[in-house]
Parts: C-alpha cells; structure tokens; sequence
C-alpha cells in the first residue's frame, strides 16, 4: 500500500464521487467511451488515441532546461524513489498510461531554506513526431525554500504527462504551466500537489495553442496551514479545445484554496471546459475557499462550460465561495469607451486587455508578465478584425 | 464654433411590452459658447436624451434630428461623436476592470487627436488635470473607475473633460452624490472649462444646488419627455422656491 491511500485511509473514507479511488494499474481504468463524467466534455476522436492503447516512445519533445542557480535539474530512472511522492495515484487511464510509459523523470530540487532569485525554466519543445511523448517530472520544494518553475510547452507533439510537486512544510513555491503548443498538438497533463504544513504554493495554468489541452490540476494537504492559490489563463481559437479541471482536496485544517481561471474565446468551435471541484472533508475545519473561473465569449460559434461544485463535510469552515460567469463583451463598457473616442476595435482590445491583466498581475512572475501580454495582444490582433466586420454585418 | 441642433427628437426602448417612447418630441439649439441647464424630475428621460446625442446603442431614435454644425450626428458612430467635439460625462460612469486610468485617457487622446501625447507635457497634463480635481496622483494607476466612491467617479469625469477638452459638453447630473466640497470642486472644474473659448456645456440636474456655482444662460423644465418651459436664470430659481409641481400637473 502506498504512503498516499494510507493517509487517506486514515482520513476517514469519503463518499464523495470527487473522490475516485485511484490506480497504477492500467487496465483498471478502462478505455474511456465519451459518456464518463471525468470524459463527457473531451473530444475523445481527436486524442490520437491516448486514452486507449495508442503507444509511447521517448522523442515527443526535446527538453531544455534553464535552472537557476541553487536549484538542481536530473533526469531519474522510471523506478526511482521520488516518483509518486507527491501522492499522486492516477485518477484516469490517460494518466495511467503516461506513468507507466514514462522511461524517466525530470526532477527539480530546491533544496532546505534557500530563497532562489529568478525562475527555473523547463521548455519542452515538440518535434513533430506523430507518436505520443509519456513525461513525468517532480518538482521539490523543500522545507521553508522559495522558487519559481516554469513549465513551457511548445511546438508540435502528443504529449501525456504527470508532474507531482512537492511543497514540504513553510515552503513557497511558484510553478507556472505555459501551454504555447502549435495547433495541431495535443497536450493531457496530470498535476498534482501536495502541500505541507505553512507552505504555499502558486499553480498557474496558461493555455494558448494546441488543438486539445487538458489539464488536470489536483492539491491535497500534508498538514495544517498549507495554502494554494490556482491561477488559469487560456485564450481558445477556432476550433480548439482547452480544458481545465481542478481539484483542491482540503485534507487538513486551517488550510486555503483561492482559484481564479480567466479565458477568452473566439472563432467557430472554440471551447473551453472548466470544472472546479472543491472538497472540504470533515477534519478540514477553519479553512478558507474560494473558486472562480470567468469567460468572455469574443465571437459567435465559440462556446464555454463552467462547472464550480463544492462539498462540505464540516460546517465549522471560515469561508467557502464560488463564482461562474460566461459573457459577452459588455456594451456599458465599450459605449464608455467609445463616447472618450475610442474606436470599437481598440475598445474591445481594452476591454480584453484589462480581463486579463489583474490576472497576470496576481501570476507575479516579472519574467512572464510581459510575453503574457503581448501573447493576449497577438491572439486578439489575429481575430479583431473579423470580430467587427461580424458584429456589423 | 460649434452649434448643436435637436429638432423634434423622439426616442424609445425596447421594454418586454414592446417599445417605450421616452423622448416625445425634444427642440432645443446650443450655440458655441452656451450653457443650458436641463431639469426635470426622476425618470422625465433627461439622462435618455443625454445617451440618444451620445449615440448609446439601447436608445432607438424614431424621429427627429440632431447636428452639430450642419452634420448628421445620428449617423456617426459613438466614437465619431466624440471626434466630431461632444463629451458625455454620465450619471454613472462605467468600470472598466484591469484598464488603467493612464492607458485609458491616453489611449483616448490619441484616438481624439489622432497622435499619441507628447510624453513630458501629457504626464504633467494628467497629473495637473487630477489635482484640480483633488483626485491622488496613484488614480491613474487605478482600474478606470473601478472602487472609486461616487464622488471619485464624477471627479473623474470631469478630470477627464480637462484632458479631452471637448467643444462640447454633456454633463449628466454631474452633481449627484457629491457632497458640498466636491460640488465646489466640480463646479470649478466645468467653470474652467466654459472659460475655455467657445465650448458649450448642457448640464443636466435633478437639483438647483450646483446652479448657485454654475450660472447656465438658459434653463429648461423637462417634463416626460419633453421641455415644458424654457427660460432664463429665473426659471431655476422658481424651481428652487416652488419644485416640479407647476409642471407635473401640467403635463397630466
Ligand atoms: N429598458 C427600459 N425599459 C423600460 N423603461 C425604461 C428603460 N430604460 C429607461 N426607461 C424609462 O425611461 C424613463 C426615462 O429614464 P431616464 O433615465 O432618461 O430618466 P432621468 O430623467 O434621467 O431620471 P433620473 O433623474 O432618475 O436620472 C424612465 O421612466 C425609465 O424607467
Ligand atoms: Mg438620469
């Protein structure tokens, strides 16, 4: 048995459906059909058949790495000790599947009590190879240690992924997951974090290209305390698929979530799918939640869900909150704008702009802040145009 | 020079009941130079015909003209508009969440002029045009009227009527909200701006209290969509002794 379903066991069993009992074993997870809860909004036909038996090779990306100084970057044997440390036990086959194929992993350390300046970057760019890519990578942050870890995700690939993170107790980690892929990649990625006692750990998703992204980003708690804020940006093109599902396990008392998932839409059959689940189990008292995703539907033909769900097996928590809202631009807004002069165009930029921007704030990674910006600005300048012959015709 | 021209404008919006007609027929000429105060009680449509010149999308203009200087301006876009010299302070001003107050005017006075500010005249500009209005230096780093009070919002509006410097300007009911240093404020600033050669001001009031600091040239009772009486300085101060009365009955 391992360290992770003892302590859950521990916990008290929950009935909770939030709850799937995980597995190494493959083949306990069945190939998924479509109609599945954890499946029913995924294109299953455009996976390229790695949710089913599709196979894996090494060669998907190739991976640069930036390290910063202090930190350690290595590559690991499949059957080293530091894989599933983070408590992670594959909740899907897709996952499943990645972590049995994974021939290694990529581990990031930062080691007891070191405060790193600047951020470790790990960029994986796709080759172009038409066979699936299986990662994994553990990322440490030990006792009372401080750091950034950028993920980067670019090119063409298929590519299916587990990456633990590791926040050991009063440690303050930062990992960002920039999705940049080219269109026609397809990107399912497991995350999951387990977060010590004091520790804080800020998860950012950033999702622009690929034709399917799926990330699931999971956090559960080692001890009381802990803290973790979500932060996710996606823009979906045409015909993209961009999905984030979020899971905060309040495992421990006095812990805090706060989720904040911002996207915008444009072009025919762009979509976006957010499901945010929340449990607040009975010996998670005095914790605090907060879950918010929010979508601006720039053009016709673009379509979002946003599912927030929250259980709570304890009624002496400190605050649980949610919000959901999929809009269009609104008219108050441009009329302001417009009356100072500004032209439609340019307003809707704004308008866009500023969705985005507290956000990219909140990200606080100096490094990314800026290629976020003009990242929003190409995707814009790509589709305005047709934005408002539409909206005159 | 600027002269605006509303003949017999009618106006209606779409309710669930089918339209509604606010507007029923509004005249009224501003020449360049002018101040007219507009008044009438709650709900008679002033803000309605204040957004209809605007140019907001919700109103439906089914008769009638407006131009300024000879030029249709019910067929220009809002932004147009704005081009054309009108200005549009609202009665309450719109968040624009994560927009600066920086980015938005100067992204406004560029599209106004048609060149970005000169850097070192426009930071000096900005922070002069603040301070008049007793606004912080740090709002221009603020969300565009995002947590701003409502006295905060109107300052702003009219800090803004600073920098834009329109040939016109339409306040609407720029002095609700404000307490009575804010109203001096306020009053000083659009003072200022009639100063100005040339610039036209229809200011909008459900109450005479700012006209002890703004002497309007003309004065009109809008009563239900339309005006009811039109007059001199006078007028307002019989509205200040005896209210609408005298002309809610009338319209009945
Ligand atoms: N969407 C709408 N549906 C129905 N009635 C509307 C709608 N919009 C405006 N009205 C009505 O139009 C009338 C005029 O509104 P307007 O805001 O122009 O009045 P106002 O004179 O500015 O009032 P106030 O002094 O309160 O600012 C009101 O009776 C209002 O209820
Ligand atoms: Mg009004």
């Amino acid at each position: 048995m391992t360290a992770a379903v003892q302590e859950a066991l521990e916990l008290g069993k929950v009935e909770s459906h939030l709850h799937p009992e995980g597995s190494f074993d493959v083949e306990a997870h069945e190939v998924p059909k479509g109609r599945e809860e954890i499946w029913r909004f995924t294109p299953l036909k455009r996976l390229k058949g790695i949710h089913d038996s599709a196979p894996f090779a090494d060669g998907a990306t190739k991976v640069e790495v930036e390290a910063a100084t202090g930190v350690t970057v290595e590559t690991v044997a499949a059957d080293d000790a530091v894989r599933g440390t983070s408590g992670l036990v594959p909740t899907d086959r897709v996952s499943a599947r990645a972590w049995a194929a994974s021939t290694g992993a990529t581990v990031v350390r930062i080691p007891t009590d070191t405060v790193i300046e600047g951020a470790t970057v790990i960029r994986h760019h796709g080759t172009g190879s038409q066979t699936a890519g299986a990662g994994h990578a553990v990322i440490v942050a030990e006792k009372f240690a401080k750091a950034t870890v950028v993920l980067v995700f670019e090119g063409s690939a298929i590519v299916a992924d587990n990456i633990e993170i590791v926040v050991e107790d009063g440690a303050d980690l930062t990992v960002v997951s920039v999705q940049d892929w080219a269109d026609d990649a397809v990107h399912l990625s497991t995350q999951h974090a387990k977060v010590g006692r004091d520790a804080n750990l800020k998860h950012v998703s950033v999702s622009f290209g690929g034709d399917v992204v799926r990330h699931d980003f999971t956090a559960e708690y080692a001890g009381p305390g802990g803290s973790v804020e979500a932060l996710g940006l996606y823009f979906a093109d045409a015909g993209q698929h961009i999905e984030h599902r979020l899971f905060v396990d309040h495992t421990a008392p006095k812990t805090k979530s706060n989720v904040v998932y911002k996207g915008a839409l444009q072009g025919e059959k762009a979509h976006a799918v957010w499901i945010g689940n929340v449990l607040i189990r009975k010996e998670a008292e005095g914790i605090e939640t907060y879950e918010e995703n929010r979508n601006l539907i720039l053009t016709d033909g673009a379509w979002a869900d946003s599912v927030p769900n929250l259980e709570i097996e304890t009624g002496e928590i400190e605050g649980a909150g949610h919000a959901s809202a999929i809009g269009r631009f609104d008219d108050e807004q441009l009329f302001y704008l417009q009356s100072r002069g500004i032209s439609e165009t340019e307003a809707k930029r704004l308008v866009v702009h500023g969705f985005f921007n507290d956000l990219i704030r909140q990200i606080g990674v100096p490094e990314l802040e800026e290629k976020l910006t003009s990242t929003v600005e190409a995707e814009l300048a790509k589709n305005i145009n047709t934005l408002i012959t539409k909206d005159n015709a | 020079m600027s002269t605006l021209e509303i003949k017999d404008l009618r106006v209606s919006v779409e309710t669930e009941d089918g339209a509604k007609e606010i507007l029923k027929g509004v005249t009224l000429t501003i020449n360049s130079g002018e101040t007219h105060a507009i008044m009438g009680p709650n709900g008679s449509g002033k803000s309605t015909l204040a957004y209809s010149i605007a140019g907001h999308p919700k109103y439906t203009i089914t008769g009638g003209t407006v131009t300024l200087d000879g030029e249709d301006v019910l067929e220009m876009s809002v932004d147009e508009r704005a081009k054309a010299g009108l200005f549009l302070a609202m009665q309450y001003p719109v968040e624009v969440p994560g927009v600066s107050v920086a980015n938005f005017l100067r992204t406004a006075k560029t599209a106004l002029t048609g060149e970005a500010p000169k850097l070192r005249t426009w930071v000096k500009d900005v922070n002069g045009a603040m301070d008049k209005m007793h606004l912080d230096p740090t709002f221009s780093q603020r969300s565009v009227n995002e947590g701003f009070s409502g006295g905060e919002k109107k300052r702003h509006e009219i800090a803004q009527l600073d920098i834009l410097d329109p040939a016109f300007a339409l306040l609407d009911e720029i002095d609700s909200g404000l307490d009575i240093d804010a109203l001096k404020v306020v009053s000083e600033g659009i003072n200022d701006f009639r100063a100005r050669e040339g610039k036209s001001v229809l200011l909008i009031t459900h109450y005479t209290r700012i006209l002890r600091y703004i002497k309007p040239d003309h004065v009109h009772v809008f009563v239900a969509g339309r005006i009811a009486e039109s007059g001199g300085p006078d007028l307002a101060e019989e509205l200040e002794a005896n209210g609408y009365e005298r002309f809610t009955s009338a319209a009945v």
